[in-house]
């Protein structure tokens, strides 16, 4: 190790020799970046688990605008919108159709008395295009009475429900006096949003929300006419359509403002994001101690060196070099234990918590900058080795 | 190369300000011929290791001239002190060694300090120096497993490898016995007869001051006897 930095710097490795000197004090820093790392990590995951259920009921839809209430918050979290807007809209040149999209949170008991909560979607079967490939191809089945699609991702479902809705095994629960029978599987994953979902028909969807009209649905799916931009006809639905409790965006804006939305607005977004904050700090306060201390430590051996015609950017390439080789040896461990307490949390959660390349390699440049940052504040202690002193 | 590598005109100095102002060097004047060996002798406080830190760079000059190798230091930006400072030796009280640097790496620093430079080439000057001076078994010894007298002899092989042209020790040999001691001196002195070194050193010790070219003793400040003996 001493040899390739020597080869990298061309000089001795003077920083990696000091750090390695004191071993307590480097298992220390480094431990202390790891840990800042995992902090890190372990709020980016979750964060990143929570967008990915935020958005992962867009994966449902197949449409260019949905028209909402304003006083939703998110697609599934949503107001009311009368469905006297689809028609208007309809008669907007460049809407090519439209579909009202009804949206409700199921809850059942099962067997062994434990309870479920379902995000439930009503769609008009008559309309597959608005909804994913995989759906649309089971469509026609919802068309029987009170049956659904059933997402594989369910938790808290006993194991053979999915196994068998795979091998073709219907299976049938209780819902408020209404029997609904899962048909068929599908693939969305619920996340943070539900136990789980279930596409419907908006005939059984009505009849197992029974407090719910058909007159006003959560959303209306809008596709507009090849050849015409979205964004001209959210314009032209602006003007035409009456103001006022109405929100019009594009499925990707819709999808940026829940994100938004649970990010900003929501405590848990918010904790979050304190978290990151929170690693950076500790990170920032353990790096600058040990750097610091480090600089303190040596200030007879630097002004020796200042003596011996060594300038300052020398001293500077020291300090940097062990906020470097402290960021490094941080952050290896600290991916490493990152992602096994991921797997961990997939395993007891079932939430999509995953790390993305670009996030490691975000949080490796984070933190490079906040050692080179410590680091930077240590070097302030430099002025302090004064050669003169040393006679 | 200038005659007088070592040249001091008018020199005074203060330390302190305010009503704390005190003098401690007074109207220095001295030249120093090129490969000598200079002894500074006073008793302590009378400004031996002031009168070295200002020929070293090592502290600003504040009223009359220093030149050290034909360069003036009074008002010398911190770059020309620097490159001034590579092409001195110091040798101090104290071994000041890097504890985390084995005895090469020590020696290396002293190399380094230049810039570039063959790295196998370095490592063989480094083991010469410090085979010259009895330390080829401890190469490789970090600071702390070395005796007092091996540390400032690491010092010494340190403040030698570059082969500076000025050499400045102040007691060099107060934490030698007096047969090593004896013998780092005589390795300075051959030094600046082969190679024409100059060095000015601060020591008590009457068996090296037999060896001397020069002698000045310093008294409160003030010169008070300066002999060729
Ligand atoms: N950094 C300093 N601040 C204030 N006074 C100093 C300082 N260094 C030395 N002095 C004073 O300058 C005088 C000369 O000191 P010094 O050069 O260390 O003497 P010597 O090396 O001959 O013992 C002494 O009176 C000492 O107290
Ligand atoms: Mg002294």
């Amino acid at each position: 190790m001493s040899w390739l930095l020597t080869l990298l710097f061309r000089r001795l490795p003077i920083g990696w020799l000091q750090l390695t000197h004191s071993r307590g004090r480097f298992i220390a820093a480094v431990s202390g970046v790891a840990f800042a790392n995992l902090l890190v990590f372990m709020q980016l995951g979750i964060m990143g688990a929570m967008n990915t259920s935020t958005v992962a009921p867009y994966s449902l839809i197949r449409t260019d605008i949905i028209l909402s209430s304003e006083d939703g918050n998110t697609l599934t979290d949503a107001g009311h919108i009368p469905r006297a807007r689809m028609f208007q809209a309809l008669g907007v040149p460049g809407v090519a159709t439209a579909m009202p999209l009804y949206i409700g949170n199921l809850p059942f008991t099962l067997e062994d008395g434990s309870s479920v909560s379902l995000l439930s979607f009503g769609v008009d079967i008559a309309k597959p295009g608005f909804t994913s490939a995989d759906i649309a191809a089971d469509l026609d089945q919802l068309s029987i009475e009170n049956t659904a699609l059933l997402d594989k991702g369910t938790r808290g479902m006993p194991d053979f429900v999915i196994k068998g809705l795979e091998a073709g095994t219907r299976y049938s629960f209780e819902t408020g006096g209404n029997t609904l029978t899962t048909i068929g599987t599908m693939d969305i994953g619920g996340g943070f949003l539900a136990d789980g979902m279930l596409v419907m028909s908006d005939q059984t969807f009505l009849r197992v929300f029974p407090k719910r009209s058909s007159g006003a649905p959560n959303h209306i799916l809008i596709q507009t006419e090849d050849g015409v931009s979205t964004d001209t006809v959210i314009t032209r639905l602006q003007a035409a359509l009456p103001g006022g409790n109405l929100r019009i965006q594009s499925v990707e804006g819709s999808a940026d403002n829940d994100l938004t939305f649970m990010a900003t607005e929501r405590p848990t977004g918010i904790i979050f994001g304190f978290g990151v904050f929170m690693g950076i700090l500790v990170g920032l306060v353990i790096v600058y101690q040990v750097l610091s201390t480090d600089v303190a430590d040596h200030l007879r051996e630097y002004a020796t060196f200042k003596a011996m015609g060594y300038g300052h950017r020398f001293f500077l390439g020291i300090v940097f070099e062990e906020a470097i080789i402290l960021a490094i040896f941080g952050f290896v461990p600290g991916l490493l234990v990152s992602m096994g307490l991921y797997a961990g949390l997939v395993a007891a959660t079932g939430l999509p918590v995953a790390m993305q390349v670009s996030r490691a390699f975000l949080v490796f440049l984070g933190t490079l900058i906040a050692c080179s940052l410590s680091g930077a504040i240590a070097t302030r202690r430099l002025a302090n080795a004064d050669p003169a002193d040393l006679f | 190369m200038p005659d007088a590598p070592i040249k001091t005109l008018g020199l005074n100095h203060f330390f302190g300000s305010g009503d704390a102002r005190k003098q401690a060097m007074f109207d220095i004047n001295m030249d120093i011929t090129r490969g000598s060996l200079t002894i500074l002798m006073g008793p302590s406080g009378s400004g031996k290791t002031t009168l070295l830190t200002l020929i070293g760079c090592l502290r600003d000059v504040q009223d009359g001239s220093v030149q050290v190798l034909g360069q003036e230091v009074r008002g010398a930006s911190e770059a020309m002190l620097v490159s001034l400072r590579r092409r001195l030796g110091f040798i101090f009280q104290a071994h000041n060694l890097h504890e985390s640097l084995t005895a090469t790496q020590n020696v290396l620093m002293g190399l380094q300090v230049h810039g570039g430079g063959d790295p196998v080439r370095q490592r063989t000057a480094a083991h010469h120096i410090l085979d010259l001076l009895g330390l080829a078994d401890r190469r490789d010894y970090l600071p702390g497993n070395l005796s007092g007298g091996q540390k400032q002899r690491v010092a010494v092989a340190r403040a030698l490898v570059s082969n500076p042209e000025i050499i400045l020790a102040d007691e060099p040999t107060a934490a030698l016995d007096k047969e090593s001691g004896h013998n780092v001196v005589k390795m300075l002195k051959t030094l600046g007869d082969k190679r024409g070194t100059t060095t000015v050193m601060v020591t008590h010790d009457p068996r090296i001051l037999e060896m001397a070219d020069r002698i000045i003793t310093l008294e409160d400040g003030r010169i008070v006897s300066d002999t060729h003996p």
